[in-house]
């Protein structure tokens, strides 16, 4: 909230919304914010998972309409309501989305003018003239008789830029326009911007890329569950100050609770993982990481950062581009899920609707599915052998279910994550990856989960336990992998795991030299 | 006492009523039984069966019942395989009347060679049955890929052989249409001397067959688990592409057996004119037995019920002598009637309405 001193002149502002609410049944997704863009402006809009983001994007671009609150566009002397998409085009509010909404078989010329001409008969050598002028000015390299579909992604995304600005917008708002570019691309759309700007457009600019942020913005605006955090200057507020207040804690926050007995030197113990310049399609950078037997491992970072991507490659669920895995001291080459399991890995996968349930089936079935799996196609358990591991796995856990037979969607989202959790300690692996595994579940089960834990790595057992909650992360693992933008930044052990110690390395850690 | 005893009873007989209305299998068997009742409405003999001679004085089972289960034969072999595609790959293959064609073209080629009106078969019948099924299983694999590599709709995917195949079983056949002898006729009829006829008896196997590796394999639930969430399934450590592939090879097989019977039920041929529609009336047959066409769960014994109450629904339009070319409509407002009332938004209002009524016939109870 002590974003510093901001003076706001009238004239150069091109956007405000003062105090702006927005919610869906029962989740509050937008509470009195208050955002502003000035004319010749790169502003980053961050936060966190769910932290409203894209809401206010949606708000400003009238994909929704606002609960409360006031929006002011330059040149308009009253608050304006817009009603829908091409309503904020008319008012001069552009947005180019991560996923390329043009249409690829079209030209680019075609793709810069669809839509927007009001005549039936269409001049195409003069609009295709018109369109070589526009490209050249924003120094595309793109000819205008091109189908967008052999153009690279980072054209794409520039000529839906150029035909948001060819749009006369005051206002343009780039989604996650980065993530699928490589280096070059980046760059390459970093000067259009650059040269926008200088225009005088005004730029919001989403991103989880932090470096991208310090390489480009003037202004950060930073919303948290909803809420306003505050605007800063890009100048003004260090790297690490923007993770404190993304994640919502502050610096010096001494409540920092760990599990001591698990940080004994652990180098001695034998090593289940040994990960040696890892990467994937997913894009991940090259990576190390060793996990040992009865320790409790965890990937902190940023959403994005690539913690899921990491132990996704470990598990065989990316396609493995580069690098040595090693599990229990055996060269092995994982290339699909199988393979991981039968080495004694299992995975808890991040998003649990999409990759983890299998919605009709009932909760037995659910349970026995990875074991089931790993004995073979042609040896199925009996009816009575699956309900007897469901019924141990569902009295275990406390899992509350009308009975082994009820379709797991019709369970809570906890007693869901329990299911899930029972299927793989029922494969009893060495080595088990939880992904986020108390995302959305209520507190009880997330204690319920964190004890267990504790419990199945004192009895031997190596997890990695990946979590956005940093406390829940520090009461829980022994050691942790910091990541920032696909790198691994740090690895903190001991004493040096505190909240201010993990937000200094995914600001300022040097990337692993791999 | 006896009071109470009276009462448990009646509760125990309206739980048990209650769980049999509740059962999946409740309105696809209900629908069967209504049929055949209105059957015997309309000719009280329905339901009997007699041992007859036929032309060749051999004994033989008579009966409208026997018609019925006989000629739903090629119907319940298909409605099998399909119930699979459908829960594995979300869709439905919509080749398989065509596909039969090309198994039928097959079996005349091999049988007859190129002769029209061949003394003696030119293979043995096991090596057509082979054969058969091996085109069967081709077209299969064919549709398996393209929608299971290339994530083709299988609907589209299919819609190549649905156009080719008919053509192509024309071609298998060298474009004559040859007579294979009768005693190839003995598979879709009788064997002289024993009077059940033979497709039963083919179903029999194949529903056996069908049964036994439901249980003593995990066909059944990967098949579920990947139409359920494919995603998932992968990160199971299932192979959803080669599962996919997989229930598209056992329907090929599936159209192997059942163009097998057809062509020996006549034996012979005509590939554009065989098994017309087929393809509908299967994929009806799995919608009637409570299957969601959109994939994931299935019920096996649904969908040989459906592919029963087809026929004999088929066979009853018949007999009220309905214009052939009038069945179709019938069949249609039967079946939309038949698969409205499954959808939980029926089922919901229905049950609702049960729970109304008895609201208030135990307030009625009390006030007395």
């Amino acid at each position: 909230m002590n974003g510093g001193l901001i003076i706001i002149t009238i004239q150069d502002t091109v956007l405000t919304t003062r105090g702006i609410y927005k919610s869906f049944t029962g989740v509050k997704a937008l509470q009195n914010v208050d955002f502003t863009l000035r004319e010749g402006e790169i502003h980053a809009l961050m936060g966190e998972n769910g932290a409203g983001k894209s809401t206010l994007i949606k708000v400003l671009t009238g994909v929704y309409t606002k609960d409360a609150g006031e929006i002011n566009i330059k040149g308009n002397d009253k608050p304006v309501t817009i009603k829908s998409p091409q309503e904020a085009q008319k008012f001069g509010i552009s947005t180019v989305y991560q996923e390329i909404t043009l249409c690829p078989n079209l030209t680019v010329a075609e793709n810069l003018f669809i839509g927007r001409t009001n005549d039936l008969l269409v001049n195409w050598k003069k609009n295709n003239n018109r369109a070589a002028t526009i490209l050249k000015g924003l120094g595309i390299p793109a000819s205008p008789t091109q189908q967008l579909s052999n153009c690279s992604l980072a054209v794409q995304q520039m000529v839906a830029i150029a035909r948001a600005v060819d749009m006369d917008c005051k206002v343009l708002i780039l989604d996650e326009p980065t993530s699928s570019l490589d280096e070059n691309e980046v760059a390459k759309l970093f000067t259009l911007m650059r040269d926008l700007r200088d225009r005088g457009v005004g730029i919001v600019f989403v991103t989880h890329f932090l470096d991208q942020v310090y390489e480009l913005c003037d202004k950060i605006t930073v919303l948290r569950n909803g809420e306003l955090v505050g605007e800063y200057q890009v100048k003004e507020l260090p790297k690490v100050e923007l993770v404190a207040k993304m994640m919502g804690k502050e610096l010096g926050d001494l409540a920092d609770l760990h599990n001591k007995a698990l940080t004994d030197s652990d180098d001695a113990k034998e090593a289940v993982i040994e990960a040696e310049g890892l990467s994937s399609t997913s894009g991940i950078k090259p990576f190390n990481f060793t996990a040992h037997k009865g320790e409790v491992t965890g990937f902190a970072g940023l959403l994005g950062s690539g913690r899921s991507e990491c132990v996704r490659a470990i598990f065989g669920a990316d396609k493995v581009v580069k690098g040595k895995l090693k599990i229990k001291g055996e060269n092995v080459t994982v290339t699909s899920p199988i393979k991981a399991m039968k080495k004694g890995v299992g995975y808890l996968s991040e998003d649990r609707k999409r990759d983890g349930i299998i919605g009709d089936l009932s909760v037995s079935d659910n349970i026995i599915l990875a074991l089931q799996v790993m004995k073979g196609f042609f040896r199925p358990f009996t009816k009575a052998q699956a309900q007897a591991f469901a019924d141990e796995y569902i009295s275990l856990l406390g899992i509350k279910t009308a009975s082994a037979d009820t379709p797991i969607s019709s369970l809570s989202g906890g007693n869901q994550q329990k299911v899930i959790l029972a299927r793989w300690l029922l494969t009893h692996p060495e080595y088990l990856i939880l992904d986020e595994p108390t995302r959305g579940i209520d507190i009880g089960t997330k204690v319920e989960i964190q004890k267990l834990v504790l419990k199945l790595a004192s009895e031997g057992m190596s997890i990695t336990f990946i979590s956005s909650e940093i406390e829940e992360m520090l009461r829980t693992c022994s050691r942790l992998i910091v990541m920032r933008d696909l790198h691994v930044v740090g690895e903190l052990k001991g004493d040096e795991m505190t909240q201010d110690k993990i937000m200094y390395t995914i600001a300022g850690g040097v990337s692993q030299n791999v | 006492m006896s009071k109470n005893n009276n009462k448990q009873n009646t509760d125990r007989q309206a739980s048990l009523l209650k769980a049999c209305t509740r059962h999946r299998l409740f309105i696809p068997i209900a629908f069967l039984a209504f049929l055949l009742l209105i059957n015997v409405f309309i000719n009280p003999g329905f339901l009997s069966i007699s041992l007859g001679k036929d032309s060749g004085g051999n004994p033989v089972l008579i009966g409208n019942l026997i018609n019925i289960i006989n000629n739903a034969t090629e119907l319940v072999i298909l409605a099998i395989g399909m119930t699979l595609v459908t829960a594995s790959s979300r869709g439905q293959d919509i080749s398989v009347g065509a596909t039969v064609a090309i198994v039928g073209g097959v079996i005349m080629r091999v049988l007859c060679g190129s002769e029209t009106q061949p003394t003696q078969l030119h293979a043995s019948i096991i090596v057509a049955l082979l054969l058969g099924c091996l085109a069967g299983v081709a077209c299969g694999a064919f549709n398996g890929i393209l929608v299971s590599k290339f994530n083709i709709q299988p609907m589209v995917a299919t819609l190549i052989l649905f156009t080719a195949g008919r053509s192509i079983g024309s071609m298998a056949m060298g474009g004559l249409k040859p007579k294979a002898p009768s005693s190839f006729g003995y598979y879709g009829n009788f064997f002289p001397g024993f009077p059940i006829p033979t497709p039963i008896i083919i179903t029999i196997i194949v529903v056996a067959i069908t049964y036994l590796i439901l249980k003593k394999t995990n066909l059944g639930l990967y098949t579920k688990a990947v139409g359920i969430n494919d995603k998932s399934s992968s990160l199971n450590g299932l192979n959803p592409t080669l599962i996919k592939f997989l229930t598209f090879v056992i329907l090929g097989l599936c159209v192997g057996i059942a163009g097998f019977v057809q062509a020996s039920r006549v034996q012979t041929v005509n590939p554009y004119t065989i098994v017309p529609s087929i393809e509908m009336d299967v994929i009806l047959a799995v919608a009637l037995g409570g299957n969601s066409l959109g994939g994931g769960k299935f019920n096996m014994v649904g969908s040989i019920i459906g592919a029963y109450t087809i026929q004999t629904l088929t066979s009853m339009l018949t007999t009220l002598n309905v214009n052939t070319n009038a069945v179709p409509v019938f069949k249609a407002v039967i079946i939309i009637v038949l698969v409205a009332i499954q959808t939980p938004i029926v089922k919901s209002f229905f049950s609702n309405k049960v729970k109304i009524s008895k609201l208030t016939a135990s307030d009625g109870k009390e006030r007395v």
